[in-house]
């Protein structure tokens, strides 16, 4: 065994070493001959005669060293190297072949290793978590919207006493706003984003603290002491990663509030909860503070070893209904139903079928990208047939000309993938830092050892792929036929060209399915972006208002009089309204009202959206009304006041006009002042259920903080400064904070969507680009080959239209063939994405008719110009070339 | 007599090269060649060039040593030795190929009563 390893070193050495050793192995062989050859002459024999039965004694010289050098050293490695140098010489005699196939190649290998890496990091890469798969998200079975899958206060409680397939279960408050803390005492106030979670929130994820640590037992109490958790880049940020923070108070809304902690680098509450949000601090939920407040969290469990998934769920079916909505209303005990389910399947497995689609389109390119340097290769290898059979009639063997050309795939496909690595390395960054992008853990997105080990793997196949069959046609090449002159036109290259149009009508295909595919996500998106959300976004801000009203209603409505005066009177702000809640934006919902004297019986109503505005809002919005807004004098002393949407007007009074008829929410009458038109609430690919507005002057309903919203045609960005002044100036507390505009909210909810039609729709555009090269390549080719023959066509009387014509033909009918094959397999795709549709049918015509056209035209693009070539070829030059 | 001449079996040409320096001590690689021709009575098919693969491969497993020097005629030539290590892998060798012969001896005279 030593000595396996003692020669294999000595090997690895002697590769190293070849000259010197080489030199040796002469003078050994010399010396031996000489001393042969004087022996003989001392036997007597002439010295011609002595030396040459010295050499006939040695054998074959050059086959002794051969062998010996084989003995020696490492002969696999350098023949590799031999064909390595003999690729890369070859290659650079054909610079501008390599080039296209180098370019095609890191296209098609960046495009794999950008969408692996974001399919890795939300699909299968497991949560930043401690034992991930055992984190189950838990909400009602068929839960719609982050509303229905909340809980209260004494559920959860409960849910955690009674359990027995839970080592603990935690939960968070669902419907914080963003912005909604301020940052005192360094300035100007600032605005940050809070959320509150449970006191055993982190140890139930397994998450520690990176500096200082998690919360205590009484912090997480009513009345305990004050304590907050930075977020790893707020704590960069605000106060550039200082250690000491930790144990300091900072101030928040005004109070004194102590850093426990710094939370890891790898958590990031927004990525898993809730895409494309940050997160700047934790903090404890007081659960006696929002205990009657209704289900206003999220319930997340650990489950215990060895409990699986559907033992928990079977315990959910008769632990739930025992669960109160409140214990002190006996009558709420009993309309829980619960359905744990993995927390991944939670955070990514909406997005699986859109990421497994987008998967395999990049697929299909690598594969259209490996058609076409198969064909490539192909014509490369017709011009390189006598090359071939002339190496071949030197000896080489079969094997060792398929194994020189792939050793040429392979080190196209290497220089591809260091390009495409190159390209998806920035694109990833880019994309990592788009948080404007609402899909799951995407800011985490980058380039890992996984996406390289891909890498590796899909450059090697695509290699083999792409390589083995040009090279397993060349080395089948007729050494006789080849070597002969003037083998154009022979059965050699008809069949050559055949090989390459079956080629070229699959890549066709293979890009009608993209291209089909592609169009029915366009369409669907455009879909998306033509619905009717009920409001105007592209004119409408907002900003996060800050005031202090004491919770007396009478002073909150004198203060939004106030800046509703002062920010109107600002040139280029149209109109001025307020609302605490934006559309697409936060979730939540309250009992419906009720037509007044008439009964219902339980869950007969369903729950109904709550908006609480201020007059002023639903003109700055741009929504449609029917009756009044609200006015000032909707106050306490006024009627009860509300605004229904369609939905629900309709619902209550089915067939009547609601305006003015009277409801009752909760104990209070009010008037049903107006009827809005349907506000795409929580997404705009849903059904929009019931909404209510409620004025913010009535104390019935407290606003849960205030948003001003301005309806203006400049660029809000503008009005920033301005507006920011008035405020300060109303209330000096007023943090700094841009103007959202509403369009970015709605930018924002369909940005998942438009991420893959993007995606997809560059694929299908670089299918295109492929085939249409494909194309190009085959009747480019063909025209070369048959330069003679069309020359004696012309010399015999055939038009340059004529020729031009019959190239052309042959064009459409490979695009035919192709587009056809192509069709039938996207009535295939077509019903495997229907899922991922909007509005738009998977045999939607417009795109069934709409993309062959496209590729038709694009063929023909392809073929025209060989084809003018062809009808400009001059017989007299064409026959005298020969 | 040429076809009559034994073909040699994978690994026995690194045996004799073995036995050879061992029974001889330092030689060169034409010494070695013609003294196995010689004690074969010239009945192994020996191109002679093939002796310095194995001479190469005897060398990197560290059972013999080489070393320049000077042959009868003063012809600068490359002198092989046996090592330590070497004698010992001839032992092993040896009794490998005692026992596989007379092996071989037993059943091919056990098949020759057989058909007689």
């Amino acid at each position: 065994m030593a000595d396996s390893f003692r020669r294999a070193v000595a090997r690895v050495a002697a590769f190293f070493r070849k000259q010197p050793l080489d030199r040796e192995l002469e003078e050994e062989v010399r010396s031996h001959i000489e001393m042969a050859t004087e022996d003989n002459i001392r036997n007597g024999m002439t010295p011609e005669e002595a030396r040459r039965r010295a050499m006939v004694k040695f054998g074959g010289v050059e086959q002794a060293k051969e062998k010996q050098r084989e003995s020696r050293g490492l002969p696999w490695l350098d023949t590799v190297l031999q064909d390595l140098r003999y690729t890369v010489r070859s290659l650079s005699r054909d610079r501008g072949f390599a080039t296209v196939a180098i370019l095609i190649l890191a296209l098609g290998i960046g495009a794999n290793v950008v969408v692996f890496s974001v399919v890795n990091t939300i699909l299968l890469r497991p949560l930043p978590f401690y034992q991930p798969d055992r984190l189950v998200w838990i909400a009602p079975e068929h839960a719609n919207g982050l509303s229905g899958s909340t809980y209260s206060v004494d559920a959860y409680e409960d849910l955690r006493s009674m359990n027995r397939s839970y080592e603990d279960v935690t939960s968070y408050f669902a419907f914080s706003t963003p912005d909604n803390y301020k940052l005192m005492g360094r300035g100007v106030p600032l605005p940050v984003t809070g959320i509150m979670v449970a006191g055993n929130f982190f140890h139930v994820l397994g998450v520690d603290a990176a500096v200082g640590r998690l919360f205590t037992e009484e912090e997480s109490r009513k009345g305990g002491p004050a304590a907050v958790l930075l977020a790893y880049p707020f704590w960069q940020r605000q106060f550039g990663g200082d250690r000491s923070i930790v144990g300091k108070a900072i101030t928040l809304d005004g109070k004194p509030v102590t850093v426990v902690g710094v939370l890891p680098e790898s958590f990031d509450f927004g990525a898993a909860f809730s895409p494309g949000s940050k997160v700047d601090i934790l903090t404890p939920v007081m659960m006696d503070d929002i205990r009657y407040e209704g289900n206003t969290l999220a319930i997340i469990g650990r489950l215990k070893p060895g409990v699986m998934v559907p033992q928990a769920r079977a315990e959910a079916k008769t632990l739930f209904p025992q669960f109160y909505w409140g214990k002190k209303f006996p009558e709420s005990k009993g309309q829980y139903d619960g359905w744990p389910a993995p927390l991944k399947d939670y955070v990514s497995g909406k997005l699986r079928r859109s990421l497994v689609v987008l998967w395999c389109a990049v697929g299909l390119i690598l594969l259209i990208v490996c058609v076409n340097l198969s064909n490539l290769l192909l014509a490369r290898a017709a011009a390189r047939s006598k090359e071939f059979a002339l190496r071949s009639a030197l000896g080489a063997g079969r094997g060792r000309l398929i194994r020189q050309l792939l050793t040429e795939s392979l080190v196209l496909a290497g220089a591809g993938a260091v390009l495409g690595v190159a390209l998806s390395y920035v694109l990833l960054r880019y994309l990592a830092h788009q948080g404007s992008i609402a899909l799951p853990l995407l800011n985490s997105v980058r380039l890992d050892g996984t996406a390289l080990l891909w890498t590796l793997a899909i450059t090697v196949s695509t290699a083999v792929l792409f390589g083995l069959l040009p090279g397993v046609r060349a080395s089948k090449a007729n050494v006789q036929e080849a070597l002969k002159d003037g083998g154009h036109g022979t059965t050699e290259g008809r069949k050559h060209e055949t090989m390459r149009t079956i080629l070229v009508v699959s890549e066709v295909a293979l890009a009608c399915v993209l291209l089909i595919g592609a169009g029915l996500l366009l369409r669907s998106f455009l879909k998306v972006l033509d619905v009717d959300l009920g409001f105007e976004p592209s004119t409408a801000a907002a900003l996060k208002l800050d005031y202090d009203d004491g919770n007396n209603t009478d002073k909150r409505s004198a203060i939004l009089q106030n800046v509703a005066r002062r920010v109107g009177a600002i040139p280029g702000i149209d109109v001025v309204g307020f609302s605490d809640n934006l559309p697409l934006d936060r979730n939540r919902g309250w009992g419906a009202p009720r037509v007044k004297g008439k009964n219902y019986k339980p869950g007969e109503l369903p729950g109904a959206f709550v908006y609480i505005t201020a007059p002023g809002y639903f003109q700055a919005m741009g929504m449609r009304l029917r009756g009044r807004d609200f006015n000032w004098s909707d106050n306490d002393k006024g009627e009860g006041a509300v605004v229904l949407n369609q939905s629900a007007a309709q619902g209550l009074w089915p067939g009547e006009d609601a305006v003015g008829k009277l409801a009752v929410l909760g104990k209070k009458d009010v008037r049903v002042i107006g009827v809005i038109a349907d506000v795409r609430d929580t997404n705009i690919e849903g059904k929009t259920g019931w909404q209510m507005y409620l004025p913010m002057m009535q104390s019935d309903w407290g606003p849960d903080g205030a948003y001003l919203v301005v309806r203006t045609k400049l660029p809000p960005a503008q009005l920033s400064g301005t507006v920011m002044r008035t405020l300060r100036e109303i209330n000096p507390n007023q943090p700094s904070v841009e103007f959202r505009q509403l369009q970015g909210i709605v930018d924002h909810a369909i940005s998942p969507r438009q991420f893959f039609v993007l995606l997809v729709a560059t694929f299908a555009g670089l299918g295109l680009l492929l085939a249409s090269l494909g194309i190009y390549g085959v009747i480019s080719y063909s025209v070369t080959q048959r330069t003679q023959e069309i020359g004696i066509r012309m010399a015999l009387g055939a038009s340059p239209e004529h020729v031009q014509m019959s190239v052309i033909r042959k064009t459409l009918q490979m695009a035919a063939v192709g587009i056809a094959a192509g069709a039938v397999l996207s009535i295939a795709m077509a019903q495997l994405i229907s899922s991922l549709l909007f509005g738009t049918a998977p045999t939607d015509p417009p795109t069934f008719a709409g993309m062959p056209v496209l590729l038709i035209a694009v063929a023909l693009l392809a073929g025209y110009l060989p084809a003018r070539r062809a009808s400009r070829i001059n017989p007299m030059v064409a026959l005298r070339n020969e | 007599m040429g076809d009559a001449k034994l073909d040699l079996l994978q690994g026995t040409l690194d045996l004799m090269v073995l036995q050879t320096l061992a029974a001889m001590g330092e030689m060169h690689g034409y010494g070695i060649a013609r003294r196995i021709e010689q004690a074969s009575g010239d009945e192994v098919l020996l191109n002679q060039g093939t002796i310095y693969a194995a001479l190469v491969r005897l060398q990197q497993r560290g059972w013999i040593e080489a070393e320049w020097g000077a042959s009868e005629n003063n012809r600068k030539a490359k002198f092989y030795s046996i090592t330590k290590r070497g004698r010992k892998q001839l032992a092993e060798d040896t009794a490998y190929w005692m026992r596989l012969s007379s092996v071989m001896g037993r059943v091919l005279a056990m098949s020759d009563e057989v058909q007689s």
